[in-house]
């Protein structure tokens, strides 16, 4: 658990964060959404403390973050920072093991771990391991820079725009890598967007910041349904506002008995985009497997329905 | 092959011919020497002194570097911030000071032999390589900066895991230009009893024998080209990979 309590940074008479106190629960995803100025990379940075808190303080698992020499604080917490920062003299495979090798981990197991974590990033290692930060394009190296993060296996995870600059495709598929990896290991993590889209997407709690505030901090489905402030609704976005909603609901929530003709779609999938196959397939209804069994079938009034709910 | 390295080659194979065997080039040299005088430096080994030169110059430029290095490392510290314009006035005044007169200063104390030489050398090379390293580690790309601290790096892993080796071609340009100043200006280590190629061209001037003058001017322009050179490719070798970094 992650307790920032009452965190100021003034610069230069101006606070970049002002006040803000939030609780990340351990096992979570916390997303960070604000536009550029907004102080998410500065709240971000005050926890691993590059940054010193002009006033208040953060505790992990109760314990003050000022308990700890700098540097073992920061090795227990992955960071991957806003445009990668990879060394460029070092290669992919030193890069991504940097951490564990500060941590005096034996060589092989350091070597495995970042085969692994290739792998894991759909970077072959054989071809990627050896090659040097400045032969590879922006999402890969940003992929190389998340994989660093992760190298060690922290328990706490910091990240600041980790995905900007993945082409949308494969920024999806980050995303989704991301919740896997975080849901097996249940590991705790901080991750900073500009893109609401993302934070609703990634997030299992939301936090918007304004202008150095905490604007509001809850569960993407109430940040979508009840947006606290006029700059929270304008980055929820008006018009596809029911559509962010649905996309937060598994088809699952709402199957009924009975199997129908026509495509499948698996009980995971988002009432979004069981929408969108109605839509395209011209159906009032699907019908829902999972695992190749069918287990009912949803209709497109059910999906309005529930999209209207939150009106 | 290309042009650079065949030119490259042979560059260095005149150079071995013109230390290993002066007698080849008796021919070339003679209309240059006095009626009737020695056409070939024979009072020493070509090779010996070349020796001696190279290795002079290698201990002055290593001392200065060391030092150069070392104090950059200090007033780009926070700590040491205050001490830059002091150190940047005192490694001025190293290279402002003429060496002869470094040199003239440096007998009294040192006595004739190589000390007064290695003295002008070192002092004559600390201001390159320190304009270059303090340049080189006071612009180093802030993200690998944040990154090493972020990771858990501490002060002394950050320098020498990230900083000294981002700044090292900035560093090696410095020692570049430091080494070929000090090769030419370790000949008039000759007037004070070193053992350089600067004793073949005194030699020269002392009997009015052009020959040995170009003999032994021929052979430090040929050292200077090449190792200025050979410092260049490995700048570039480094440059390349740190270069395509985005
Ligand atoms: N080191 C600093 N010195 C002065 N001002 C800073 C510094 N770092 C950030 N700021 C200011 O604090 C504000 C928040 O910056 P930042 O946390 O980087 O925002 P974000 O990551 O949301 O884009 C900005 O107005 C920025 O100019
Ligand atoms: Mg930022």
């Amino acid at each position: 658990m992650i307790e920032i309590d009452a965190i100021t940074k003034v610069y230069d008479g101006t606070p970049a964060v002002d006040a803000v106190s939030l609780t990340v629960e351990t096992g979570t995803i916390t997303a960070i959404v604000g536009t550029s100025g907004s102080g998410k990379t500065t709240l971000l940075r005050m926890i691993n403390r590059l940054v010193e808190p002009s006033s208040g303080e953060v505790r992990i698992n109760g314990e003050p973050t000022t308990g700890l020499p700098k540097v073992t604080l920061r090795r227990r917490i992955g960071y991957a920072i806003q445009g990668h920062g990879l060394f460029p003299h070092h290669s992919v495979a030193r890069n991504i093991g940097a951490v564990p090798r500060l941590l005096g981990w034996p060589r092989d197991e350091i070597r495995a771990r970042v085969d692994e974590l290739l792998e894991l990033f759909s970077m072959p290692p054989d071809a990627f391991r050896d090659r040097y930060p400045g032969e590879l394009s922006g999402g890969q190296q940003q992929r190389v820079g998340v994989a660093r993060a992760l190298a060690s296996r922290p328990d706490m995870i910091l990240m600041d725009e980790p995905f900007g600059a993945l082409d949308p495709i494969i920024r999806t598929r980050a995303q989704e890598d991301l919740k896997r990896i975080q849901q097996a290991l249940g590991s705790t993590i901080l991750i900073v967007t500009h893109d609401m889209e993302e934070a609703i997407q990634l997030g299992d709690k939301v936090a918007v910041m304004d202008a150095g505030k905490l604007v509001q901090y809850a569960a993407p489905a109430e940040i979508i349904a009840k947006p606290a402030t006029e700059f929270v609704a304008e980055m929820v976005g008006g018009v596809d506002r029911p559509l962010k909603m649905l996309s937060l609901v598994p088809v699952s929530e709402i199957v009924e008995e009975g199997a129908v003709d026509g495509p499948a779609i698996g009980a995971e999938t988002s009432l979004r985009d069981a929408l969108s196959t109605c839509l395209w397939s011209g159906r009032d209804a699907l019908r829902v497997e999972r695992e190749g069994r069918v287990v009912g079938h949803v209709t497109l009034a059910a999906i309005r329905a529930r999209a209207e709910a939150h009106r | 092959m290309s042009w650079g390295a065949a030119l490259r080659a042979a560059l260095i194979a005149l150079l071995l011919a013109l230390v290993l065997r002066p007698d080849w080039f008796e021919p070339l040299f003679a209309p240059a020497a006095p009626a009737g005088g020695p056409v070939i430096y024979e009072r020493a080994s070509l090779l010996s002194l070349s020796l001696s030169h190279l290795g002079l110059v290698a201990l002055a430029s290593g001392a200065a570097t060391l030092v150069a290095v070392t104090l950059a490392v200090l007033v780009t510290r926070p700590a040491g911030a205050a001490f830059r314009p002091l150190s940047r006035t005192i490694t001025n005044i190293g290279q402002t000071f003429p060496p002869v007169a470094v040199l003239a200063l440096a007998v009294p104390a040192l006595g004739f032999g190589a000390g007064p030489t290695l003295v002008a050398l070192f002092l004559y090379g600390l201001l390159p390589i320190f304009e270059n390293a303090v340049t080189g580690l006071s612009s180093l790309p802030p993200s690998a900066m944040e990154a090493a601290r972020g990771i858990g790096l501490n002060r002394r892993q950050r320098l020498f895991q990230v900083e000294l080796p981002l700044a090292l071609p900035v560093i090696l340009t410095g020692i570049r230009l430091s080494v070929v100043i000090a090769l030419g200006t370790a000949t008039i280590g000759s007037t004070v009893a070193a053992r350089t190629l600067g004793e073949v061209i005194i030699a020269g001037l002392l009997t009015n024998n052009t020959a040995y003058v170009l003999q032994g001017g021929l052979i430090v322009g040929l050292f200077a080209v090449l190792i200025y050179d050979a410092l260049v490719q490995l700048e570039r070798r480094l440059a390349r990979r740190l270069g395509v970094a985005g």
